[in-house]
C-alpha cells in the first residue's frame, strides 16, 4: 500500500464480506422454500426472503466498487484520497441505511414499511430490486454523490490515467442510471420501460466499465505488463461492452407493451455482448503469460482468472442461450432467467470484488501477499464456492428446460403450480450446491484469520 | 494487438462507439414512448387501476410472482391472470381474500394481505388492465 489513506477501502471490505455472508444464508432458505413451500411461512415469507437476497448482494457489491474505488483511485492517481475522514463517514451511513433497510423487510410488513417512509409522497417501492424505501435511495443517492466528489476531487489533484477515468465514468453512469428507480409512472407499461434504464444499464452497461477497470487495476499490479498494452485492451472491451450492451437493452424489451422491432434490435446487439466477455478472457490470460514478474499473491491472479472466465459462461454463454427473441419468447420468466442471474453475478461482480479484495487486504495488512498457507485455503473456498455456484446454474437451467417444455412447449401446457412440483427434484440439488456455497464462504472468511508469520512483510 | 492498432484508436472507439449507441438508444427511446400510451391502452387507466397497482407495489407482489414474465419465479405469472380465471375480476379477489392467515401446510402460500375492498377491486382492475397490453402474444399460452 503506497498510500496511508488507502487503507479506508478495508473497512467497506470487510463489511461487503459481512453482507455477502447474510446474502448467501437468506439464498439458502428461498433455496429451501422452493423445496418445502410452507419452509418458515408466514414468518419470513419468500417475498422478504428474496429480497434481502438480492438486495444484500446489491449493497455489498456497491460496498465492494465503492472501497475498491477508495484503494486504486489514490495509487493511481499517485496522491492521498481528497477526504478521507468524508469516505468513513459515508461508509457509515451507507452502512446504517443498508442494515436499517434489511431489517425493516424483516421485522415490518412491507405495506407498513411503505407506509411509515411516507413511500405515498414519491412512490418509488415494490418493484423487484428497487423496493428500498425512498428515503434511502435518497440515502444513497447522497453517499454515491459524495463518493463520486471525493475520488474526482482526488484524480483532479493527480496522475489521470486510463483505468481511473473508466472507473470514474462507471461509477458516474451508476450514480447517474440510479436517478431512473425515482422514475414511478402509473403507466405500468412506461413502468417498466424506465426500469430497465436503471437494471439494465447498470449490469449489462457502466457496471462493466468498473468491473473492467478493477480487473486491469489487478492485472498491472500482479504482472508487471506494460500499462500501454493493459490500457488499450481495456478501451476495446468496454468499447464492445457498450457498443453491443446499450442496444442489447432490446432484449427487454420483447414481450412487456414495447414495439415489435425490438425483437430484432435486441437480438442482434444482445446476441454481440459475450464478445467483451470472451475477450476478457483472453486478455487477462495473455497479460499473466506475459507477466514480467512473479508476484506473491497467487490468489489473487486465481480469482481475475475466475472473474474473466466465470462472466464469460455466466453473463456470456448463459446470457447467449435465451437471448434470442424465438427463443425467449419460450424462456422468458423462467429458471432459465434464474440460472443465468446467479451465475452472471458471481462470475462478473462477485469474483471481481472478490479479487480486489485479494489482492489488496494483505497489503492493507501490512504485507505483499498472504502466507502460503493462508492462499492455499483462500483456493479451496475459490474452488468450492466456483464449482456450487456452476452446480447451481446447471440445476436451475435443468429446472428451467423442463419448466419451459411442461409449461409452455408442450400440445398440452400444464398450469405453474403442477409444473413446480415437478422440479422438486432439480430444486433439491440446488440447495444442496447452495450450502456448499456457504460452505466455501465460510473457508473463504476463515482464510482471513489464518496464521500469517511466515508472510513477507510488505515493502 | 500490433502497433498498428494504437491506444488513442482503441480510445476513440470507446467514446465514439458509446455516443453513436447511446445516441440511438435515444431515438428507439423517443420512438418507443411515442407507441407506448396505444399499446398499452392507456387511455383505460382508472383510478381505480392507478390504485391497483399502487396495492401491487405497496405489498410487494413482484417478490414472488412475475408480470408480463418479470418479477421472481415463485409463484404464477399475473400478466394474464385476468384470462386464466375465466375473464373474471369477482374470481381474482375471491382468490386474495381467501388465503389462509397461517398458509397451507406443506405449500406455497400466498399471505393474507387484508385488502380493503376498494384496494381488491383497485388489484383486480389493475390485473385486467394489465391483460390487455399488445406484449406480441406473450406468453406462449394461457398458463403464462
Amino acid at each position: 500500500m503506497q498510500y496511508q489513506s488507502q487503507s479506508v477501502a478495508k473497512l467497506y471490505f470487510i463489511a461487503a464480506i459481512g453482507l455477502f455472508l447474510g446474502q448467501i444464508l437468506f439464498g439458502t432458505i428461498i433455496g429451501a422454500q422452493y423445496i418445502w413451500g410452507d419452509f418458515l411461512f408466514p414468518a419470513i415469507p419468500f417475498n422478504v426472503a428474496r429480497m434481502v437476497h438480492i438486495n444484500l448482494l446489491i449493497v455489498w457489491l456497491l460496498f465492494g466498487f465503492f472501497g475498491a474505488a477508495y484503494y486504486l483511485i489514490p495509487e493511481e492517481s499517485e496522491t492521498e484520497l481528497y477526504s478521507p475522514m468524508l469516505a468513513v463517514v459515508m461508509f457509515w451511513v451507507f452502512l446504517a441505511a443498508g442494515v436499517l433497510t434489511i431489517l425493516g423487510y424483516l421485522f415490518v410488513p412491507y405495506a407498513t414499511l411503505a407506509e411509515i417512509t411516507m413511500n405515498d409522497m414519491l412512490p418509488t417501492m415494490g418493484r423487484e430490486f428497487l423496493e428500498q424505501p425512498t428515503i434511502i435511495k435518497m440515502g444513497i443517492v447522497v453517499v454515491a454523490l459524495s463518493f463520486l466528489f471525493n475520488i474526482g476531487m482526488t484524480m483532479l489533484k493527480g496522475r489521470k490515467t486510463v483505468i481511473s477515468m473508466i472507473m470514474f465514468i462507471g461509477l458516474t453512469g451508476l450514480a447517474v442510471f440510479f436517478l431512473f428507480s425515482f422514475v414511478n409512472p402509473h403507466n405500468l407499461i412506461d413502468d417498466k420501460f424506465w426500469w430497465w434504464w436503471v437494471v439494465h444499464l447498470w449490469v449489462e452497461g457502466v457496471w462493466e466499465l468498473i468491473m473492467g477497470a478493477m480487473l486491469a487495476f489487478v492485472l498491472i499490479k500482479t504482472t508487471g505488463v506494460d500499462r500501454e498494452i493493459i490500457e488499450k485492451w481495456l478501451y476495446v472491451i468496454i468499447a464492445m461492452s457498450l457498443i453491443t450492451g446499450l442496444i442489447g437493452m432490446g432484449h427487454h424489451y420483447y414481450w412487456i407493451g414495447t414495439p415489435e422491432y425490438w425483437q430484432w434490435w435486441g437480438s442482434i446487439f444482445s446476441a454481440m455482448e459475450p464478445i467483451p466477455f470472451f475477450m476478457m478472457v483472453l486478455y487477462t490470460f495473455n497479460m499473466i503469460n506475459q507477466r514480467k514478474r512473479e508476484h506473491p499473491n497467487k490468489v489473487a491472479m486465481l480469482w481475475a482468472q475466475g472473474t474473466s472466465v466465470m462472466a464469460f459462461l455466466g453473463a456470456g454463454v448463459w446470457g447467449f442461450i435465451h437471448t434470442l427473441a424465438p427463443v425467449n419468447y419460450y424462456t422468458h420468466g423462467t429458471q432459465i432467467t434464474a440460472a443465468h442471474g446467479h451465475m452472471a453475478f458471481y462470475g462478473a461482480y462477485v469474483m471481481i470484488v472478490l479479487a480486489v479484495i485479494s489482492y489488496s487486504m494483505p497489503l492493507m495488512r501490512g504485507r505483499v501477499a498472504n502466507s502460503n498457507k493462508a492462499q492455499v485455503i483462500e483456493m479451496w473456498a475459490f474452488w468450492i464456492m466456483t464449482v456450487a455456484m456452476v452446480f447451481i446454474t446447471l440445476f436451475l437451467t435443468a429446472a428451467g428446460v423442463l419448466q419451459v417444455w411442461l409449461q409452455r412447449y408442450t400440445e398440452n401446457p400444464m398450469a405453474f403450480m403442477e409444473v413446480q412440483d415437478k422440479l422438486v427434484l432439480f430444486y433439491g440439488m440446488r440447495e444442496i450446491a447452495g450450502i456448499f456455497f456457504l460452505i466455501g464462504l465460510g473457508v473463504y472468511i476463515y482464510s482471513f484469520f489464518v496464521d500469517n508469520d511466515s508472510a513477507k512483510a510488505s515493502a | 494487438m500490433s502497433e498498428v492498432f494504437t491506444k488513442t484508436m482503441a480510445r476513440n472507439i470507446f467514446y465514439g462507439g458509446t455516443t453513436f449507441f447511446f445516441l440511438l438508444l435515444l431515438a428507439l427511446t423517443f420512438d418507443t414512448q411515442s407507441v407506448l400510451p396505444e399499446r398499452s391502452n392507456d387511455s383505460k387507466i382508472t383510478a381505480e387501476v392507478i390504485l391497483g397497482k399502487k396495492v401491487w407495489e405497496d405489498n410487494n407482489c413482484i417478490g414472488c410472482h412475475t408480470l408480463l414474465g418479470e418479477g421472481a419465479y415463485f409463484a404464477p405469472e399475473l400478466g394474464n391472470v385476468y384470462t386464466r380465471f375465466g375473464n373474471s375480476t369477482d374470481a381474482i379477489k375471491g382468490f386474495i381474500m381467501s388465503r389462509p392467515k397461517n398458509g397451507i401446510p406443506g405449500r406455497r402460500s400466498m399471505p393474507q394481505f387484508n385488502l380493503t375492498p376498494e384496494e381488491l377491486t383497485g388489484i383486480a382492475e389493475f390485473l385486467k388492465w394489465t391483460s390487455e397490453v399488445n406484449t406480441a402474444n406473450w406468453p406462449p399460452n394461457i398458463q403464462g
